[in-house]
């Protein structure tokens, strides 16, 4: 019986892009649907109906919303291929724990780095370099935050990398010479085939945000 | 006589806090014996910045000395660890869903509900208080409980919904959960708080009213 496994995503979203790269690890092939999110497919909308947002995963007709729950569901449904949890509770707590972490920082420490001017804009930036300076600590001198390997919190965290130049851009400050640790993990995740394939050029995603900016009028 | 296997078990917490309660909640559907601190914020003990140094806050829990914070990160290492009972579904789909409603809960519904609970009857907050109610109460589709006939994860994790909300509601003369506004929630919440389990580990609601409405005074006077 072929699974059918279908996502609907938009190119420049690290949330998307975690449930991409999970897909690619555990090799299956899937549809790749990207949305407008100025005009959300039918699809979607019913796919969604509490928060109406992507990723969406849809499984054999059935969806799994929210990204890192739809990581978790690819983890236990093909669970012979490539661990991304470890097996130990505890251990696969703390996972939880990091990705969750990065869930409450990265992402809107983030945004505001980008929508924001003067006083709260350094905050962010300040608080932002702190998370990832945490996230260095906890990272440690293992490979990947999963250990020897590549795992759950790295998927959770890798595809902010793609806004990284968005985010220097606009608040003027460089994330490697604060961290250069948390960068050369990045690298390394880069060197894996399921991520690279995955995320798209940060370049592209520093113009959408240009874009965006404009559109909801800052600056 | 010495147990082969120690497991020592506590929970850093705060009395008043459904947070708090998820992790006592669970712990004892499990039937897992554990020690139990009342942490002070106005002085965190050593344990708490030890054990939560992301956050300082609670419910924290040890676990022959492995800590953990954030109370559904706590709940589901509970059911991972002892496994009786099981609290989340075994089918996978299943499982996704419940986990679903568990961050849905977290992000949107109790931030929701709890903001209109302190609005001062704001128009805007309260409509999304009732939107989230009217969400969960989709959520439970007409089961008994959220779990199906018995307690699930989800169930534990919407205690604030099926306890805390009623004595908000009293002391701030409010009408979001009731029974005319939400029959099947509003059944659910009486399911929830007469459980013979849960019941037990709810705290007074004399004692947590007067906490909450010492609370709201004190939150008027520092905005008059």
């Amino acid at each position: 019986m072929a699974d059918e496994v279908v996502l609907l995503d938009f190119w420049p979203s690290p949330f998307g892009m975690r449930i991409r790269i999970t897909l690619a690890e555990k090799g299956i092939k899937y549809e790749y649907k990207e949305e407008d999110l100025r005009n959300k497919s039918p699809l979607l909308l019913q796919s969604n109906p509490v928060h109406k947002k992507i990723p969406v995963l849809i499984h054999n007709g059935k969806p799994i919303c929210e990204s890192l729950i739809a990581v978790q569901y690819i983890e236990d449904v093909w669970s012979n291929r490539n661990p991304l949890l470890p097996s130990d509770p505890y251990h696969r707590a703390q996972a939880r724990f990091w990705a969750d972490y990065v869930d409450k920082k990265v992402y809107d420490l983030g945004r505001k780095i980008w929508t924001s001017k003067g006083e709260e804009q350094e905050a962010a930036k300040k608080e932002f370099v702190e998370a990832l300076k945490l996230l260095e600590e906890q990272l440690g001198d293992k490979t990947y935050f999963g250990g020897d390997n590549f795992g759950f919190v790295d998927i959770a965290l890798v595809p902010f990398y793609t806004w990284f130049k968005a985010y220097e851009t606009f608040g003027n400050f460089n994330i490697e010479s604060e961290c250069p640790k948390f960068i050369a993990w990045v690298k390394r995740c880069l060197q894996k085939e399921s991520v690279s394939k995955s995320l798209p050029d940060p370049h592209k995603v520093y113009e959408f945000v240009v874009e965006i900016r404009k559109r909801i009028g800052i600056e | 006589m010495a147990s082969e296997h120690e497991e020592e078990v506590r929970v850093l917490g705060k009395w008043a806090s459904p947070f708090t309660h998820r992790v006592v909640l669970t712990l004892k559907l499990k039937g897992v014996a554990y020690k139990y601190f009342e942490e002070d914020f106005a002085n965190k003990s050593d344990d708490l910045l030890k054990y939560n140094p992301v956050y300082k806050m609670v419910p924290v829990l040890i676990h022959n000395g492995n800590s953990l914070p954030e109370s559904l990160v706590i709940v589901q290492y509970i059911d991972d660890t002892w496994t009786n009972n099981p609290l989340l579904p075994q089918d996978p789909y299943e499982r996704a869903l419940a986990c679903f409603w568990l961050k849905t809960l977290d992000d949107k519904i109790l931030p929701a509900v709890w903001n209109a609970c302190w609005s001062d009857g704001r128009d805007k907050a309260v409509e999304e208080g009732l939107e989230s109610l009217k969400i969960l109460q989709e959520a439970l589709n007409g089961k008994r409980f959220f779990g199906g006939e018995t307690i699930g994860m989800v169930d534990i994790a919407a205690s604030f919904i099926g306890y805390w909300v009623d004595i908000l509601q009293e002391i701030e003369g409010l009408e979001l959960l009731t029974i005319e506004k939400f029959p099947k929630l509003y059944k659910w919440s009486q399911e929830f708080v007469n459980h013979p389990v849960i019941k037990e580990t709810l705290p007074p609601r004399d004692k947590l009213f007067a906490f909450f409405k010492a609370s709201a005074s004190k939150n008027k006077d520092s905005t008059a």
